[in-house]
């Protein structure tokens, strides 16, 4: 039977530099619980060494966790890369490490915390996880592709780190399964823009979510698929409109 | 200056024959971000940048650029000469990196 799940799938952890030092996995389910969340996304960038320990925290509570990462292509173009099992997501995290610089200056760039289920901090990630990637555009979305993941070109209405920002509209013949826009989408133009160059290239999906960097953030934007179970491949089906899935934004 | 003037005084690489490269060039811009590059460059500039992705042709096409000087000795992506090719858009490579190509172009195109 088809049901509404109510999905943030861009949430960062206390593992993205960049992100609050609150953003336990045990607080972000509780704040998506507060929020009716039925799935979250949890996407750090280039790494995903919390993603088990907030699944099995959202196992817990009832809340369905998608393990993802956010990567950066040598562009330094952002693409969401999300996976039914946890091998698969590894295995893209290891072709990342390949191709990423082994530093991070905790002191400029933020801490890179990694967590247990206890809520402790049991060590720190060092890889340069703010950094970009030699791996092209192409070569992830596609690598994403192979390995059976799905692949959202991120916030591609912000004028940072977007495909469309980066690249000034989407390369045609690029597998994306969906786009991604950002909770305040309405109010930016690059997108028009990028339009503008190229508009049989916009025939994607949409969705929104809130890329979350804080607690306060999660669930600020989110999108309604309606589907069978939590998983990529009936995200991947209401993406695509069959067998009466679909997606409300 | 037209612009096979341009490659002879900075000592350019052009990675394919092309048959457009007495083009009037009309200034440059710098940028790595092409959504910036849609929005400011001007017609007959040329463009200076480290971005080696196939749609710096599609905006140098749009915005009717004289021609792409890759910087900091980068190889343009196979697909990118492909369709600078069939596009007739001049890719030129340096392997100087932005900050001293520019500092050269300016003096050229200005005379100081």
């Amino acid at each position: 039977m088809l049901k509404k799940f109510k999905a943030d799938l861009h949430i960062h952890t206390c593992l993205s530099p960049c992100a609050d030092e609150e953003m336990f996995p045990q607080r972000i389910i509780k704040q998506a619980k507060m929020n009716n969340l039925d799935i979250v996304g949890i996407c750090d960038h280039n790494s995903a060494e919390n993603v088990i320990v907030t699944q099995k925290i959202g196992q817990s509570e009832k809340i369905a966790v998608i393990g993802g990462i956010e990567a950066t292509s040598q562009e330094e173009v952002h693409i969401l890369a999300l996976f039914d099992n946890v091998k698969e997501l590894f295995e893209l995290q290891e072709v990342i490490y390949e191709k990423l610089l082994d530093f991070n200056d905790e002191e400029v760039f933020g801490k890179q915390l990694i967590i247990n289920e206890d809520n402790e901090v049991i060590g720190s990630n060092n890889k340069f996880l703010i950094g970009a990637t030699s791996l092209s555009l192409q070569e992830i979305v596609k690598t994403i592709c192979s390995m059976g993941g799905l692949n959202i070109a991120s916030h591609i209405d912000r004028s940072s780190f977007s495909i469309i920002a980066q690249l000034g509209f989407i390369p045609k013949g690029l597998p994306l399964d969906a786009l991604e826009l950002s909770p305040n989408y309405e109010s930016q133009t690059s997108l028009f823009a990028g339009r503008q160059v190229n508009p049989e290239l916009y025939g994607f999906p949409l969705v929104t979510f809130s890329d979350a960097h804080f607690l306060k953030d999660i669930g600020k934007s989110y999108t309604i698929f309606l589907m069978e179970e939590a998983s990529i491949r009936e995200i991947k089906k209401a993406l695509s409109g069959e067998d009466g899935r679909k997606v409300m934004i | 200056m037209k612009l096979n003037q341009v490659i002879k005084e900075l000592g350019l690489g052009v990675k394919f024959k092309i048959s457009n490269l007495d083009k009037e060039v009309s200034g440059g811009y710098a940028s790595d971000l092409l959504s910036d590059v849609i929005a400011n460059a001007k017609k007959g500039n040329v463009w200076i940048t480290l971005q080696i992705h196939p749609n710096i042709v599609g905006v140098a096409t749009l915005k009717e650029l004289a021609g792409i000087i890759i910087v900091n000795a980068r190889e343009p992506e196979a697909e990118t000469l492909k369709k600078a090719e069939q596009e007739n858009i001049p890719i030129m490579v340096t392997e100087l990196p932005a900050f001293e190509i520019i500092g050269k172009l300016y003096r050229l195109l200005r005379g100081v």
